[in-house]
């Protein structure tokens, strides 16, 4: 009886797991329709033609493409266009293109996220040989604070104060992590002159005191911080503009001596669509694209255009650039390696 | 990895199938008919089938990850598993899921009791309820809470980036396990048994200690170890509530996701591999819990 009361109990099990496997089925299927586009689409109607564009950005450049590609398409070139984008931390989406994924335009927080793909052949090794230099748009690093500025954060040696939690990207992934980090750096080595110091300034930053979170990208970060997370979030100025312009509880602080954040844009060799992808790339320099990107918070390139809107933009005593610590490639190679460069050598040692 | 998580999660049904098999047996006095419709073997050509599947979807990619975890050689591997930030994740995951297992043991059970033995108003409704969780996307599951219990909650409270916004959000994840396993052991219920402990004086607390939970537990403990094991490999429901703090809320499934953004794949695969192997031990040690407890049961009819 015992035996074949057995036999019988696997036989219904199997025939459970019959069920059971066809339901897995029935889940993975589901899953994958589910999983489709994560990206998505904002362009004119299909019909008219104009091309399909693919465009890979670094996270916070969002708002500013929703304007952008809005003019973009009112335009002769871009009539039509429909652009398909993906947003996400910079060094992690220009991985992706580099790993396969099919994009026509790339447009990320810093330079070496390009240079890689320059590297694997991806795009031509003149991209920036124009008289931009490949950047058509640009912001400064600020301080975004709580409203009314409740620890009074003013300049870099603020955040160092006791009990201050700062909320800045992780500089594997994020772009905006490395602005963050460059702007006190350079403020405090005198643009580089006096590196130590500046090292000095960010060993003692980057600690499990001050630096608590290590989300992957500026975007993530300023959700992170409204979220109510820290006392300072270290910004691009069009990522503070954007979310103050939204209403959120939060105001920027520009410090008396900043990083100017250079962004570049490129189309790729392999793109599907070069012509309305060049298209689109001359559009971001022409005046109506500057005009977009001032209206969406960030610095134009354009000096015509950069004059207009002086106000939303002011100056601030000293502007550090990439150019004085000696360009993105020396930068990258001495603060930024993965277990080489200085900086990364100290996120590591607070964060593992 | 979504998909072999997909697949980790109908792997564990089978195993709710298998425990809770002795109740539903007994039900079925087979017919002959019955039986010779089943006992026909799919063949050499059914099993060649099966095997090739479940290498392709299973075996394969899991020894790919495997491989690739030993990419920097057994040290690597050793580092990586063994990075504070790394040990402190799996920490914090191992702790919740235990948490999140032994309140829906608690919960779960009481449900399943409520949804079999009382009769109320609206009744398949909460029934129909209780899969919801299942059909959801976990994201929206994170949604909905960090809408309740978030920075701008309706209600005052605020679970937002805390461990109990974890322990909730998992919990809600992982309700229809045992919920689902307890039921049908609770239906096949002899209540003639209860009765007749009733009749001879054994009052509502021994009847449940001595009588019911006896039969309940191999259903209640599968569907517990379930949860436990769904949570571990939990990421959805997490990543909107839980904060992802290092070395506080941040599960074993954002730190992999992490460091595959952050390019150090390896460190990804290894913490992958350890967060498996807890999976899988637990499976394991379900399916010999079980096994042992059906036979036991077979050996006392």
């Amino acid at each position: 009886m015992s035996r074949r009361s057995s036999s019988r109990s696997w036989f219904s099990v199997r025939r459970g797991r019959v069920a059971v496997a066809l339901t897995a089925l029935a889940a993975v299927g589901l899953t994958a329709a589910c999983s489709g586009g994560s990206s998505d689409t904002v362009g004119g109607d299909a019909h008219s033609g104009g091309g399909q564009l693919t465009l890979f950005a670094y996270s916070v450049a969002k708002p500013g493409y929703d304007k952008v590609i809005g003019e973009f398409n009112k335009t002769e070139a871009g009539k039509g266009a429909q652009i398909q984008q993906s947003y996400g931390a910079s060094g992690d989406q220009s991985r992706k293109v580099k790993d396969g994924a099919q994009a026509d335009v790339v447009s990320f927080s810093v330079e070496p996220d390009i240079t890689r793909l320059v590297d694997a052949g991806l795009v031509d090794s003149t991209w920036n040989a124009d008289a931009n230099k490949g950047v058509p748009f640009g912001s400064v690093v600020v301080i975004a604070v709580r409203k009314g500025n409740p620890k009074g954060i003013h300049d870099w040696n603020d955040l160092l104060k006791p009990g201050v939690e700062v909320v800045t990207p992780n500089p594997f992934s994020s772009g905006s992590a490395k602005w963050n980090l460059l702007a006190p750096y350079a403020a405090e080595s005198d643009g580089g002159k006096n590196p130590q110091a500046g090292l000095d300034y960010l060993g003692k930053l980057i600690s499990k005191e001050h630096i608590k979170v290590q989300p992957k990208s500026g975007r993530e970060a300023t959700e992170t911080f409204l979220q109510g997370t820290g006392d300072v979030l270290l910004s691009y100025e069009n990522e503070a503009i954007f979310s103050e312009r939204s209403g959120d509880p939060i105001e920027h602080v520009i410090p008396p001596t900043t990083f100017k954040i250079e962004n570049p844009v490129a189309v790729t060799k392999n793109a599907k669509n070069p012509t309305t992808a060049v298209a689109f790339k001359d559009f971001l320099y022409s005046q109506a694209g500057q005009k977009a990107w001032a209206e969406a918070g960030f610095r134009p390139v354009d000096p015509q255009v950069a004059a207009q809107y002086t106000k939303d933009f002011p100056a601030p005593q000293k502007l550090w650039t990439i150019a004085d610590l000696g360009g993105w490639k020396q930068v990258d190679k001495d603060l930024f390696t993965p277990d080489t460069g200085s900086v990364a050598v100290l996120y590591d040692k607070a964060t593992k | 990895m979504t998909d072999t998580r997909t697949k980790a999660d109908t792997g564990g049904s089978t195993d709710a199938g298998t425990t809770t098999g002795p109740g539903v047996v007994r039900q079925r006095s087979a017919g002959p008919a019955w039986r010779s419709r089943l006992t026909g073997s799919a063949g050499s050509l059914g099993l060649a089938i099966t095997v090739l599947w479940l290498s392709i979807i299973v075996l394969l990619p899991l020894a790919a990850l495997t491989v690739h975890s030993f990419d920097d050689g057994w040290s690597g591997f050793w580092d990586a598993v063994t990075a504070p930030a790394a040990l402190d994740a799996l920490r914090v995951t191992v702790l919740v899921s235990v948490v999140v297992a032994v309140v829906n043991v608690v919960m779960g059970t009481v449900v399943a009791w409520v949804l079999v033995r009382d009769d109320f108003p609206g009744k398949s409704f909460v029934n129909a309820l209780i899969d919801l969780p299942f059909a959801l996307p976990t994201i929206v599951a994170s949604i909905v809470l960090l809408s309740l219990y978030g920075p701008q909650s309706p209600v005052g409270i605020h679970l937002n980036a805390t461990q109990p916004g974890l322990v909730v959000a998992l919990a809600f994840v992982t309700l229809p396990f045992v919920v689902r396993s307890v039921q049908p052991v609770l239906i096949e219920a002899d209540k003639e048994v209860e009765q007749a402990a009733a009749s001879l004086g054994a009052n509502n607390l021994t009847i449940f200690r001595r009588v019911v939970l006896p039969s309940l537990a191999p259903a209640i403990i599968s569907g517990g170890g379930l949860a436990f094991a769904r949570a571990i490999g939990e990421y959805g429901s997490v990543v909107l509530i839980g904060g992802n703090i290092p070395r506080r809320t941040q599960v074993a499934s954002q730190y992999i996701q992490q460091q595959i953004e952050v390019d150090r794949p390896v460190n990804a695969a290894a913490v992958s591999v350890a967060l498996l192997a807890i999976s899988f031990a637990t499976l394991l040690i379900l399916r010999i819990f079980s096994e042992r407890t059906a036979r036991k049961e077979q050996a006392s009819r």
